[in-house]
This record gives C-alpha cells, sequence and structure tokens, in this order.
C-alpha cells in the first residue's frame, strides 16, 4: 500500500499552484494518472521516485516512511532515488547515449540472462549492439522500459510510454505491461492520455487538474457507466444554426469531423453558435444538449 | 657555440605530464561539484581558481614563493615534516604549475558536465546507481572531447609556462630549467642558434597539440551530431 499525502507548490503558466495529492494505493495495481499538460502528473511521478522533493506531507510504502516533513522545514526523512529503488521511464527515455542497448540494461543489473530475455521480449535482439542515437522513437522507448525492469522494482512509473509506439506494438507492450503486473506483482503508474489504453490497462484512474485530483475512479465508472443514459455522446461546438423549413440544422464540430444533426425549435432557443454541446442519440435519433456541469470534460485526459 | 641539448623539453615534458595528471585527478570531482552546486558560494571557488587566468605569473611566483620558502610557517612544515625543500626544486614548480593551469583543466570539464542532460543523471540515480558511479559510468564518458580539451591544454600551457617557474624555481640544470627558460638564458647568452631550434620546436609542438584539439573536436561533433 502507498500512502501519498504530499504537497508541491509548482509554478504553472498562469501563476503558482498547489500540488496536493492525498491517495491510497493498493499494491499490485495499474493505475493511469491523467490530467492536462502542466497539472502536476510528472511532478506527482516524481515524488515518489525521490527525484523531486516535495515540500511537505508523507509518503509511506508497505509501511515504511520514504519522506516525512512539515512546511518551511528540512524534510525529517527523505529517501534518495537510489534508496527507493522505484522503476522509472522518463518521457524522454533518458538512454545513455555512450552505451549500447545491451550496455544500458546490464548497467542497470548485471544479470546477462535477465538482459536477453527482456530483448527477447521487447524484440530488439537484433540491436542490442546498437547506441540509442541510432534507434527509432518506439525502440528507445522499449529499451528505456526494459531498463527500469533490469532492477526488478516493486513499482514502476512511466511517463507517457507507449505513446511513440505504432498500434501494434502498443498493443503487444500493454500486454506485456499487464504480464508483469499479474505474474510479478509489479505496481503500475502509468501517465496517459489514451482513453482505450486506461479501459485496456487500468483499474484505477486518477484526474489531475491544476494539481489536484479531480477524478479517482475505475475506467468502467467513467467511460461507460456515466450518468448520462446516451450510448453514444460526443463533445462539440456549435459552428452554425441555421433555419431549414420548419426545423433547425446546427453544424457541429467534433473533433475533426464536422456533423449536421437537426434540433427541434425548443433546444434552439438556449443555444448559439460557439456553444459547447453534447452530441447523442435518443430512440435512434441524434439529440444535442448543452455540455452541463454533470459532463466529464475527456479532453482533459 | 652550441648548447643544444634535449634535457630541457623531457623537463618541460615531464612537468607537464605530473601536472596534467594530478590535475586531472584534483579537478574532475571538483568540478563534479560546481557543476551540481546551486550554493552562494560557487561564483566565490570559480573566481578563486580562474585567478591564474589573469594575474601576471610573476605576481602568481612571488606568493608562492614567500608561502613555499623555508622560512615560511608552510614551507617549515613541508620541511620538518617531509624534508621536502618546494624552492628551486622540481617539486617546487610542479606545485606551481598545478596552481597556473588549475582552470584550463577545471572549466572544461564542468562546462562539459554541466551540458550533460539532468535526465541521464536522474535514470541512474533511479537505477540504483550512487553519484560516484554515475560520475564514473555516465558523466564522464560523455564528456569525452571536455575531458580531451582539458588534458590537452592544461599540458600544453604547462609546458609554455614561464614566469611562474622562474620565480619559483630559477634555473637549476636537470631540476628546474624547462624549455621555456633554457631560451631564454640562451637568449642572454646571445646563442641566438640554439634558441632558435628550441623556440621552433616550441612552436611546432604547440602548432601540432592545438591541431589536435581542434581536429578531435570536428571529428567528434561530427559523430554526435
Amino acid at each position: 500500500m502507498v500512502v501519498s499525502i504530499l504537497k508541491k507548490r509548482l509554478a504553472g503558466a498562469d501563476g503558482s499552484f498547489l500540488l496536493e495529492t492525498d491517495v491510497k494505493i493498493a499494491r499490485g495495481g495499474i493505475t493511469a494518472v491523467a490530467g492536462p499538460s502542466g497539472s502536476g502528473k510528472t511532478t506527482f511521478l516524481r515524488m515518489l521516485s525521490g527525484l523531486t522533493s516535495p515540500d511537505e506531507g508523507l509518503l509511506e510504502v508497505d509501511g515504511e516512511v520514504w519522506f516525512r516533513g512539515e512546511a518551511g522545514k528540512k524534510p525529517q526523512l527523505n529517501l534518495t532515488p537510489q534508496q527507493r529503488g522505484v522503476g522509472v521511464v522518463f518521457q524522454g527515455y533518458a538512454l545513455f547515449p555512450h552505451m549500447s542497448v545491451m550496455g544500458n540494461l546490464l548497467y542497470a543489473s548485471r544479470n546477462r540472462e535477465m538482459a536477453e530475455k527482456l530483448l527477447d521480449l521487447i524484440g530488439l535482439q537484433q540491436l542490442k549492439h546498437v547506441k540509442p542515437p541510432n534507434l527509432s522513437g518506439g525502440q528507445k522507448q522499449r529499451v528505456a522500459l526494459a531498463r527500469a525492469l533490469m532492477q526488478q522494482p516493486g513499482f514502476l512509473l512511466l511517463d507517457e510510454p507507449l505513446s511513440a509506439l505504432d498500434e501494434q506494438m502498443r498493443a503487444l507492450l500493454q500486454d506485456e505491461l499487464m504480464k508483469l503486473n499479474r505474474e510479478l506483482g509489479v505496481t503500475i503508474l502509468i501517465v496517459t492520455h489514451d482513453s482505450s489504453e486506461m479501459y485496456k490497462l487500468c483499474d484505477r484512474v486518477l484526474v489531475f487538474e491544476k494539481g489536484q485530483i479531480v477524478v479517482d475512479t475505475s475506467p468502467r465508472k467513467l467511460f461507460v457507466e456515466r450518468a448520462t443514459t446516451q450510448k453514444f455522446a460526443f463533445k462539440g461546438e456549435i459552428l452554425e444554426i441555421r433555419a431549414v423549413d420548419a426545423v433547425y440544422v446546427a453544424v457541429i464540430a467534433i473533433g475533426n469531423n464536422l456533423v449536421e444533426v437537426v434540433i427541434d425549435s425548443d433546444e434552439k432557443e438556449n443555444m448559439l453558435a460557439g456553444d459547447i454541446v453534447v452530441v447523442g442519440t435518443k430512440a435512434f435519433n441524434p439529440t444535442v444538449r448543452k455540455f452541463g456541469a454533470k459532463d466529464f470534460d475527456f479532453s482533459k485526459l | 657555440m652550441n648548447h643544444f641539448d634535449m634535457e630541457p623539453f623531457l623537463l618541460s615534458f615531464r612537468l607537464a605530464a605530473i601536472t596534467t595528471v594530478l590535475l586531472f585527478i584534483f579537478s574532475v570531482p571538483l568540478a563534479w561539484k560546481l557543476s551540481q552546486t546551486r550554493s552562494r558560494s560557487k561564483p566565490f571557488v570559480e573566481a578563486l581558481v580562474s585567478m591564474p587566468i589573469v594575474l601576471p605569473p610573476t605576481v602568481l611566483g612571488f606568493y608562492l614563493l614567500v608561502f613555499l620558502s623555508d622560512r615560511s610557517p608552510l614551507g617549515m612544515f613541508l620541511k620538518q615534516v617531509f624534508n621536502l625543500d618546494l624552492v628551486f626544486t622540481f617539486e617546487g614548480i610542479l606545485i606551481a604549475s598545478c596552481v597556473y593551469s588549475f582552470p584550463f583543466m577545471l572549466q572544461p570539464l564542468q562546462s562539459g558536465m554541466e551540458q550533460v542532460p539532468v535526465r541521464l543523471l536522474e535514470a541512474s540515480y533511479a537505477l540504483g546507481k550512487s553519484k560516484f558511479k554515475t560520475l564514473l559510468y555516465v558523466i564522464l564518458p560523455n564528456i569525452k572531447p571536455s575531458i580531451l580539451t582539458g588534458v590537452i591544454i592544461t599540458f600544453a600551457h604547462t609546458v609554455g609556462e614561464f614566469g611562474v617557474v622562474l620565480m619559483v624555481g630559477g634555473s637549476i640544470q636537470g631540476e628546474t630549467r624547462v624549455a621555456s627558460i633554457a631560451i631564454y638564458e640562451l637568449v642572454e647568452l646571445l646563442d641566438y642558434r640554439t634558441a632558435h631550434i628550441y623556440s621552433l620546436i616550441l612552436i611546432a609542438f604547440s602548432f601540432a597539440v592545438l591541431m589536435v584539439v581542434y581536429v578531435l573536436n570536428r571529428r567528434y561533433k561530427a559523430l554526435s551530431g
């Protein structure tokens, strides 16, 4: 069990804000960490691995205190990253450019047998003597993941590890992460913006916004069992409303797609071009309603 | 009149080689400390270590002479405890040239270390490696061009020093009469022929050294870029 009650003041694009985490994370799960950029996700992971010092709070892992400190004082206890031994896959891979792929793995641990096994797993046996500057982005990410696994961490923190991979490789590594999680009991925290990845991989989603955890639920609850009755619901923006014979037609931009939806005249009264709306279905007909406070904004993942 | 003799060159190179090795050993930890620290005393240390670049060698030589002579407390202590004479001896000019060439080793190392991405250090720490291991296996291999520059420039700079060696070491044959001082003496003796030979050797040496630095840097840039 990880108990993280940590605070840190961060400098954001529009002024400073307080990153506050008050979560318990059970051993053995896969937790997604989502939220817009600059919301504190990466700092949260860095505070867990010991690379960034919180201002105050408590971090306890399996009953062992890793950090304890009060505001404005030197922390009473703050384990170094070396003492924590958390596996980290950095956003920029952070591979050692002067070591070959094999060298990178063996630097983490001198276990040659395991290095060979991991190279098989990530499909990079052929490239084990190549140096990182000559690898593609996806290959680098796989090496970074394998390197983090070399130290057999109880904890694996992944900062958007799969974002640069193609679908096939991503699915493969997702399976591997699940296998690692199931077979070795590695607890995984993964920063991701991909809702299908969250759904497939994770048993819990934490959504950060301006340093606060605004959503803490299961992917199933977040994506499927929502309060809304629509089976399909997409958020969009009204570009234009025009009258066609007796009805009104709204042109709505949903992502990169433009759709035309008939809206009834009652609804037309409180809608204007530029409004953010939810397009769903009811009895086989598309409906449009205003985006409300109870709707979760998925663009924030 | 021909006083040509390889001894001053051998002495110069021996002095330069030992100075370079000693300075490398001392500079790596200090450069590492300076590259990592955000302490307010950093500019003070940097300014202090860089003084030899701007000070006239005579000023440096004068104070080293004062502090190392066996009439000073330090000189007396060294003489009595280690039986070490530092004035007009090889050991003396070795210490003097270490002080004098310190910035030429420290600065390239420090700026090289400051340019290594922080992420690499963090990755190494997260893999459980100590700062010392990180320095040895991650930092140093990644700043090879800086190390090369520091080593070669320090070596060449020590071969080329004159004022400090003259002040602290004088010109004792086989002990402190290095190439640059031998040339000075030859000119005083009006032996221009030998002075020319010595000087041309030093010119060729300096040019070759600088060429090597630039060629290697270029090749490294081409490789990594």
